[in-house]
């Protein structure tokens, strides 16, 4: 609370960012490209979307910069659901968020799923009184954005491959060196916060508490229920899920088989009953047969 | 001392962690409840923040709507944060008919009421029946109360600001509701208020008194 207007509300704080994750925890958030398909993942159980202009998967497939999305969609989509409206922009770029914030959107993906907007700097996400989440591959990249002021992070994963290998591994690493963490000597952290490129306060708040000061979701590449589940087993609080809703057979049936399996994460008689009749899952592309340069997680710094 | 409460927190999606350890470190038991034997195991329940559409949905998907609600009638103790207002009220303005709360709480209770995620607020709240300092409440696309029935009593409003007046803070009988998120903040005092509550109410008693104790 400001000291000069006691008593007087506060908008934009750190708790009340960081607070909005932790309301998502144990959720399932969706990407869509339409109201339409805002309802459909509103109807089955979302706790929030993600609006952008293509999935992930027609922007590997089509190529061409991926920008922030139409004013007039987000703006639609926000007048059809009641559930919180997420929206992506560039890496770097200040003012697309700044135009988000401006109609109402309720939490910012800084996201490397788009086209970078710079290559050197994010966003000074302190700013702004919209939180962000921004994807990590490591311990080191998530401290560095939470530095930055992201109030929720998520492990990237390779978006639009349908291909959950990455996701996997970014999980493990970023809960292996929190692990790590806490376990080192405390005259050790000064070189491991040189070692992770992140302040050394913020490294010593994560050796002391044994997790990040802010929600960690997973994205990238999860397509199935046991997906979902899986990623929630890895420790995740949470699921992104982008093209393999609305790429899939059968949307509305999948979208609320992800998040029954999001909740019942570790019951697997639930995740065996929402898995069946489920139709075409999206048919993927294994991250391996994707040339380096295009890898979308490559991109952040 | 108070090992010998159960206290659930209803876990299908939302904060149930922070309300678990609230609870723990008030030194009730408590415990997760996503099945309806969970849910008879439990003296008591608390519904976290959370996304209450989702909850609702979940809620019927797995069979617990209808016992919580039989719970709640037959006077089991209940404390809703945020979504956990919106599922206690009667009746609730901009939420989906399809997504029912469970009621209980003679109470009309707008959703999102204070705006979008960019008005989430922190203000301080005085609460009647809580001793010390105003709460320093967190606001998180949060409900208020818009009119409460004969029977349900206002504990708390916001003191300032646009919002000032508001109904934030409400209980009848077993029954309690914030607007706003004690667990965020490591101020005790609502789930301490709600322990002793779930300790006076009869449904323990009335356990003690089966089993031959008095």
């Amino acid at each position: 609370m400001s000291d000069e207007n006691p008593g007087q509300p506060v908008v934009g704080s750190a708790r009340v960012k960081r607070g909005m994750a932790e309301m998502l925890k144990g959720g399932v958030i969706m990407d869509v490209v339409t109201a339409e398909q805002a309802k459909i993942a509103e109807d089955a159980g979302a706790v929030a979307v993600m609006a952008l202009e293509r999935v992930p998967a027609d922007i590997r497939a089509q190529g061409g910069v991926s920008r922030m999305s139409d004013p007039d969609m987000i703006e639609s989509i926000i007048a059809t659901v009641s559930i919180p409206v997420m929206a992506k922009v560039r890496i770097g770029h200040f003012v697309e968020a700044q135009v988000l914030q401006a109609l109402g959107v309720d939490y910012i993906d800084e996201s490397e799923v788009l086209t970078p907007a710079d290559y050197a700097n994010h966003i000074d996400k302190w700013q702004y009184t919209v939180p962000f989440v921004c994807g990590a591959t490591n311990l080191g990249e998530a401290l560095r954005r939470i530095t930055e002021g992201a109030a929720m992070i998520r492990s990237k994963g390779e978006a639009g491959t349908g291909d959950v290998s990455n996701a996997t591994t970014h999980m493990r690493r970023i809960r292996g060196e929190i692990k790590r963490l806490t376990s080192l000597p405390e005259d050790e952290l000064y070189v491991a916060a040189k070692e992770l490129q992140a302040p050394y306060e913020l490294v010593k708040e994560v050796a002391e508490t044994g997790k990040l000061p802010v929600v960690l979701f997973t994205a990238g590449g999860i397509a199935t229920p046991a997906d979902a589940a899986m990623m929630m087993q890895l420790g995740a609080e949470g699921v992104f899920v982008g093209s393999g809703i609305f790429k899939s057979g059968n949307p509305a049936q999948r979208a609320a088989a992800v998040v029954k399996a999001t909740t019942f994460y570790d019951d697997p008689d639930v995740i065996a009953k929402v898995s069946r009749g489920l139709g075409e899952a999206m048919v993927g592309i294994n991250v391996d047969d994707i040339p380096v340069p295009h890898r979308l997680q490559e991109r952040g710094w | 001392m108070n090992r010998d409460l159960t206290i659930g927190v209803l876990a299908l999606q939302g904060d149930v962690r922070e309300h678990l350890s609230a609870l723990a470190e008030c030194d009730a038991l408590a415990r997760p409840v996503r099945r309806p034997s969970e849910l008879d195991s439990v003296d008591a329940l608390v519904i976290p923040g959370g996304e209450s559409t989702t909850i609702s949905n979940l809620a019927i998907e797995f069979g617990l709507f209808e016992p919580i609600k039989k719970r709640i009638n037959g006077g089991m103790p209940v404390y809703g944060s945020c979504a956990g207002m919106i599922l206690l009220a009667g009746t609730v303005l901009d939420g989906r008919e399809d997504r029912p709360p469970f009621g209980g709480i003679d109470m009309i209770v707008r959703r999102n009421a204070f705006g979008r995620q960019v008005d989430s607020f922190e203000a301080p709240v005085g609460i009647d029946g809580i001793d010390g300092a105003p709460f320093h409440a967190v606001f998180i696309r949060a409900p208020w109360v818009e009119e409460v029935g004969p029977e349900a009593q206002v504990l708390g409003r916001v003191t300032s600001g646009a919002a000032a007046g508001r109904i934030v803070a409400v209980r009848q009988g077993h029954l309690l509701a914030t607007a706003f998120h004690p667990e965020l903040t490591g101020d005790l005092r609502v789930h301490e208020y709600f322990v002793e509550l779930v300790r006076q109410s009869g449904s323990h008693g009335v356990e003690m008194a089966r089993a031959g104790v008095s």
